[in-house]
């Protein structure tokens, strides 16, 4: 395996507070890595920092060995890397379907060349989406609410269709802010087994910032822990949770 | 139980044209945690906002301490003792720690505002750390704490509760979770949602399933958690795995 996306000496501060302080963090093509740690220890910040929403003050990042740092989130993602965010992002007055139906990439129907002259490719390419973006709503099962506005979805049935969005687009990297977060249960076994199936069959790289342990646990090849600003550890899931270091900033009783 | 403080029956309410809510019946005493739970989707956090007065019930009825409250304003069902903790844009960002905890005191007498402050800050050590800290930069899981400690600053006699535990470290849900322990053991009931099903389960001393807005199953926390029916709607199979090894329930 080879590094996909390489953070080094990465730091930023807010308004003196130093949110994330020369972390530094390798995400191996077709590898799962959880990025786990308190509240507060710069989790968030730093997906912010490699996504571009946030401007590093220092360090350098990598993306499939080309810097991405100094890029905005739209070039970012053209470069191959998707997020999800905390608080789930929609289009809240496009329904279900069509939120996830934009997410996918190639859509030939954009250009007015592609909608004069390759008019059967743009209709193969449109329906390909549409049963694709079916098959993603089965399987977060929002598909009763397939043709619902989506501003009608409660907060967790939101983050879902977040989630169905990133699997559309299917990034080589996919960052993942708390998927598990407000999920039930049962479904929770569901969407691992996808995110499982999506390393596995394509090759998808993740990196997620998760709580839920019975996840980071059974999903995750390394996990990265972060404590104030900085980076704890990193290990495989049974070095992380037998240190004491990680039990006692972050796992409490849990280990 | 004492007499049940909340008393709501099959309530109604939805957006614009859309139903959510298509009757859900609850009690919850003053000196108990109520766990409601159920699918995405089921309706648990419009059920709070329609008690809480921030959506208005179209049908049924909900009453609180003896008085009938539906369609009460939220500040007057707060002035009345019924907290309610949303579960997203909890706190206001651009104020500092302390003075969101201040804004909680309002719904009291002025001169009550100062010791209740103190009394709740006491309780949580991190709100001490960061009195100074705006809000809007701390992390998600800490702003869960300063909600739940403001709600506390009103003195409330019952708490509403949208998923406490949402975004929250394992520790940091240890945290929350004795404390709500706590807040039964002062006499103040909980009304809460909670994903953490097993957890909450644990916790509660009742239980409610939702689905599809509906009540589908409702009982002790201990007999919902090994209900089959619970099982297949909602819990899953892992939820039936035993905890981690050194550790209590997950």
């Amino acid at each position: 395996m080879s590094a996909l996306l390489e953070a080094r000496g990465v730091s930023k501060a807010f308004a003196g507070v130093r949110a994330v302080d020369d972390a530094s963090l390798t995400v191996e093509s077709g590898s799962i890595t959880a990025l786990i740690g308190p509240n507060g220890a710069g989790k968030s910040t730093l997906f912010n920092c490699i996504s571009g929403f946030v401007r590093p003050d220092h360090g350098h990042i990598e993306l499939a060995g080309r810097r991405i740092d100094r890029r905005p989130p739209h070039r970012i993602v053209r470069a191959g890397l998707g997020r999800t965010f905390q608080t789930a992002r929609a289009l809240t007055r496009m329904t279900v379907l069509d939120n996830v139906r934009l997410a996918a990439p190639e859509h030939p129907g954009e250009q007015l060349w592609g909608i004069v002259a390759r008019r059967a490719a743009v209709r193969r390419r449109e329906q390909e989406v549409t049963e694709q973006a079916h098959e993603l709503l089965r399987l977060v099962r929002l598909d009763a609410h397939a043709g619902a506005l989506s501003g009608t979805l409660s907060g967790g049935q939101r983050k879902l269709l977040d989630l169905a969005r990133i699997l559309m687009a299917a990034p080589r990297l996919i960052l993942l802010d708390e998927p598990m977060a407000g999920v039930a249960p049962a479904l929770r076994e569901e969407l691992l087994a996808h995110v499982l199936e999506l390393r596995a069959g394509r090759g998808l790289s993740f990196l997620v910032v998760e709580h839920d342990l019975g996840f980071v646990m059974q999903a995750s090849d390394r996990v990265v822990v972060m404590n104030e600003g900085r980076v704890l550890m990193g290990g495989t899931p049974d070095e992380v949770r037998n240190d004491d270091r990680v039990i006692d900033a972050y796992l409490g009783t849990h280990a | 139980m004492s007499d049940p403080a909340l008393v709501v029956r099959d309530l109604h309410a939805g957006y614009d044209e859309v139903p959510v809510l298509r009757g859900v019946s609850l009690h919850g005493g003053a000196d108990e945690i109520v766990a409601v739970i159920g699918p995405n989707g089921a309706g648990k956090s419009t059920f709070l906002k329609a008690v809480a007065g921030i959506v208005r019930p179209t049908s049924g009825s909900v009453a609180f301490g003896g008085d009938d409250v539906t369609g009460a304003r939220p500040d007057r069902l707060t002035r009345r003792g019924l907290g309610f903790v949303p579960q997203l844009d909890n706190v206001f960002p651009t104020l500092t720690v302390a003075e969101n905890l201040d804004v909680g005191a309002q719904a009291l007498a002025r001169r009550d505002r100062h010791d209740a402050v103190a009394a709740v800050v006491e309780q949580f050590p991190l709100l001490r750390e960061r009195r100074r800290q705006r809000a809007g930069t701390l992390s998600g899981g800490q702003r869960k704490l300063v909600a739940l400690a403001r709600a506390l600053v009103g003195r409330p006699s019952l708490l509403l509760l949208d998923e406490p535990s949402a975004g929250l470290s394992p520790r940091a849900t240890d945290m929350v979770f004795d404390e709500l322990e706590g807040v039964r053991e002062r006499g103040i009931g909980i009304v809460m949602v909670e994903q953490n099903a097993r957890r909450a389960l644990s916790l509660a001393d009742r239980g409610y399933v939702l689905d599809m807005g509906r009540n589908a199953h409702a009982g002790t926390g201990a007999d919902l958690l090994v209900d089959p029916r619970v099982i297949e709607l909602y819990l899953g199979s892992m939820t039936a795995a035993p905890p981690p090894p050194g550790g209590t329930s997950r």
